[in-house]
């Protein structure tokens, strides 16, 4: 299978672990993850206004690249567009959705005059729709080293559910992550947090909240006995990981834990080399190889 | 415009606002000049090269503000035209030699990259008809590389920040990018390395000494004379 | 009532349909940065007091995770009024956050994704 895929900004920079491990995952399980040869920033975050069409042409634009990948035979007839990033997801998806009004889209379209037309029919989907596509059977059977003994608490964060009609999964209760990391072998935690805001771009110039969500956050999976946190998003990543260490000069209490992407658990159960695992990379506050090393993992 | 002033080759432009007839075929710097103007800024070296006399025009009955360089886009009849003397955009002031091409660097200088909508208004811009948006993307993400390469030929003319929305200067950031892939990611050019180190050890200084001191005459016959690369 | 009506259109949300059950408040997890709480947003909105809201941070700080919207009894999507008023505010060029105030140091170290998404909400 050839699919286009979309990488953003952050598999570029501070999620290259998640993009390296999920390249690797995908073409084990006989995906090719074809990059737009040309895309831009997805848009991030989407405006939620009825009348900033503008703040809508960034998602557009990289959804007619879909178009114009099967136009010129990059890909064959293969009209969705695949994302690593929820953030990507999410401002693709509702794009998608806020052009069915066709005012809208003609009004778009006839601003971006260099481009083709958008017509509506690329399908955004998140990696974690496609790997439930793909089958947990036929990823159990890559699965080489079972993460045995390795207790993984799911984190999803809040774009790639909310709202309703953009989520993958149950808003409130979803388990698409849960089921997978079965698949991996380990040991899930219930982690009452799954669905909470990290706090996103405060991240910029408020710290301190960021740091009590990432100490809400974090506590309560960790009294469950959470080893590790497996994430889907770059921001959460990001704030569950690095502002551990503000979060620690407010709280005492905080004990650290590693926060990798669910495609680098993936990675390690599928026994592939090490270098997909993307533990190498300077990305990491809490550095994952110490735990991983003592399970037998790394 | 009358059948007469068609006879005489001329051409009715407006600037800025006011009627001028001009000769056919003149550039709107020199059309400008024509009536009666005179450039002390906005003018370099009127080869399209400099960036200084970057303009915008419009052509009677389209809708459509058009851009140019006054020394390069000749008049055609119904232009309103007008100097744009210069584009007082932000550029922050960095010693190259102590910074490193990392990912977040034109970030760190630029941070107003982020608020880039994509709208391509830039490139749309751009009288060199370079991807600026697509520069302005592979800023974003830190590819230095892809920013040289699409900016290479970038004048700095300073259209592209005239026009941004959101108050982005692509041209500065793109040379922030070029000057970082150049010191720091280029393979270097061994030749130009070697003469550098000859030209400071001082394998040239006679010859300069020679030519700086030789007379009129003889630099004219020496420069005739020289052997040109074809 | 003006601003009313214009929050009303470009959100497309209704919020005489509150009943002030404060669920949206409750579920909010930025709640505790906020001075007026989401409820009381939506009662100031229902009444057309806007300049009140204006006045507090509690749409800035409300970083669009859609808390409220997914448990809202009444379906009205809170996080939308939360973008109207934002809009308004930077619609007469009144940005929340300044650049110069975010530190070289900071800047080496943040995602872009950060930056992008605060500088797209809380910069005209």
């Amino acid at each position: 299978m050839r699919i286009p895929y979309f990488p953003g900004c952050a598999m570029k920079t501070t999620a290259k672990n998640c993009e390296v491990s999920a390249m690797a995952v995908a073409s084990k399980l006989g995906i090719e993850m074809v990059e737009l040869p040309r895309w831009n920033c997805c848009g991030v975050f989407p405006s939620l206004v009825n009348d900033d069409l503008m703040r809508h042409v960034a998602p557009i634009r990289n959804l007619i690249r879909v178009q114009e990948m099967n136009k010129s035979g990059i890909v064959e007839n293969e009209y969705r567009l695949v994302t690593l990033c929820s953030m990507c997801y999410h401002t693709l998806k509702e794009a998608n959705l806020f052009v069915k009004d066709k005012e809208k889209l003609t009004k778009i379209n006839t601003f971006m005059d260099r481009e083709e037309e958008y017509e509506g029919g690329v399908k955004v989907l998140s990696f974690l729709e496609l790997l439930k596509e793909v089958g947990y059977e036929k990823i159990a059977k890559e699965v080489k080293k079972p993460l045995k003994g390795l207790k993984v608490a799911p984190y999803y964060g809040c774009l790639l559910l909310r709202p309703r009609e953009i989520g993958i999964d149950d808003p409130e209760n979803p388990t698409i992550l849960e089921k997978l990391l079965e698949v991996l072998g380990a040991d899930v935690v219930d982690n009452p947090c799954k669905v909470q805001c990290c706090g996103s771009y405060h991240t910029v110039d408020k710290k301190s909240i960021v740091a009590k969500l990432t100490y809400d956050n974090l506590r309560y999976p960790i009294e469950n006995g959470a080893e590790i946190i497996a994430t889907c998003c770059p921001l959460c990543t990001f704030n569950l990981d690095s502002r551990q260490k503000e979060a620690k000069e407010l709280y005492r209490d905080l004990k650290e834990i590693p926060i990798v992407y669910y495609t680098q658990l993936m990675a390690i159960a599928f026994d592939l080399e090490k270098k997909f695992f993307g533990l190498d990379l300077d990305l990491y506050y809490k550095n994952p190889k110490p735990l991983l090393k003592a399970k037998n993992l790394y | 415009m009358s059948k007469s002033d068609v006879d005489e080759g001329k051409v009715r432009v407006y600037i800025m606002g006011r009627e001028y007839k001009v000769p056919f075929g003149l550039t709107i710097m020199k059309a400008m000049e024509y009536a009666g103007y005179r450039f002390i800024r906005g003018a370099g070296c009127r080869g399209g090269f400099c960036g200084s006399c970057a303009t915008v025009y419009r052509i009677e009955g389209d809708y459509k503000l058009r851009v140019a360089l006054a020394c390069q886009k000749t008049v055609e009849d119904g232009m309103y035209l007008t100097q744009l003397p210069f584009t007082p955009a932000n550029k922050p002031v960095y010693d190259v030699e102590k910074l490193s091409p990392s990912v977040n660097v034109l970030l760190e200088y630029y941070p107003e990259i982020a608020k880039c909508v994509s709208c391509n208004t830039c490139t749309k811009a751009c009288p060199q008809d370079l991807e600026v948006m697509d520069y302005v993307q592979a800023a974003l993400r830190g590819d230095l590389e892809e920013v040289s390469r699409l900016s290479f030929d970038c004048i700095g003319c300073g259209l592209c920040a005239m026009r941004c929305p959101t108050s982005i200067v692509p041209y500065n950031v793109a040379q922030l990018a070029r000057r970082l892939y150049g010191k720091y990611v280029m393979p270097r050019a061994k030749h130009v390395d070697d003469r550098v180190k000859e030209v400071e050890e001082g394998k040239f200084d006679e010859e300069m000494k020679n030519l700086m001191e030789a007379s009129l005459d003889v630099l004219k016959e020496r420069y005739t004379k020289r052997d040109i690369e074809k | 009532m003006e601003l009313a009506e214009k929050v009303k259109n470009i959100s497309g949300e209704n919020v005489l349909s509150c009943y002030q059950c404060g669920l949206c408040s409750g579920s909010c997890p930025l709640r505790f940065a906020m001075d007026l709480s989401p409820t009381q947003v939506i009662r100031l909105t229902q009444l057309g007091l806007i300049e009140k809201i204006l006045s507090s941070n509690t749409f800035w700080i409300c970083s669009t995770c859609f808390s409220c919207f997914a448990r809202c009894p009444r379906e009205i999507n809170i996080t939308k009024i939360m973008e109207a008023l934002r809009q308004i505010k930077l619609r007469r060029d009144q940005d929340y956050i300044d650049l110069k105030n975010v530190s070289k140091e900071e800047l080496k170290k943040i995602p872009p994704i950060a930056l992008i998404s605060n500088l797209r909400k809380t910069t005209a």
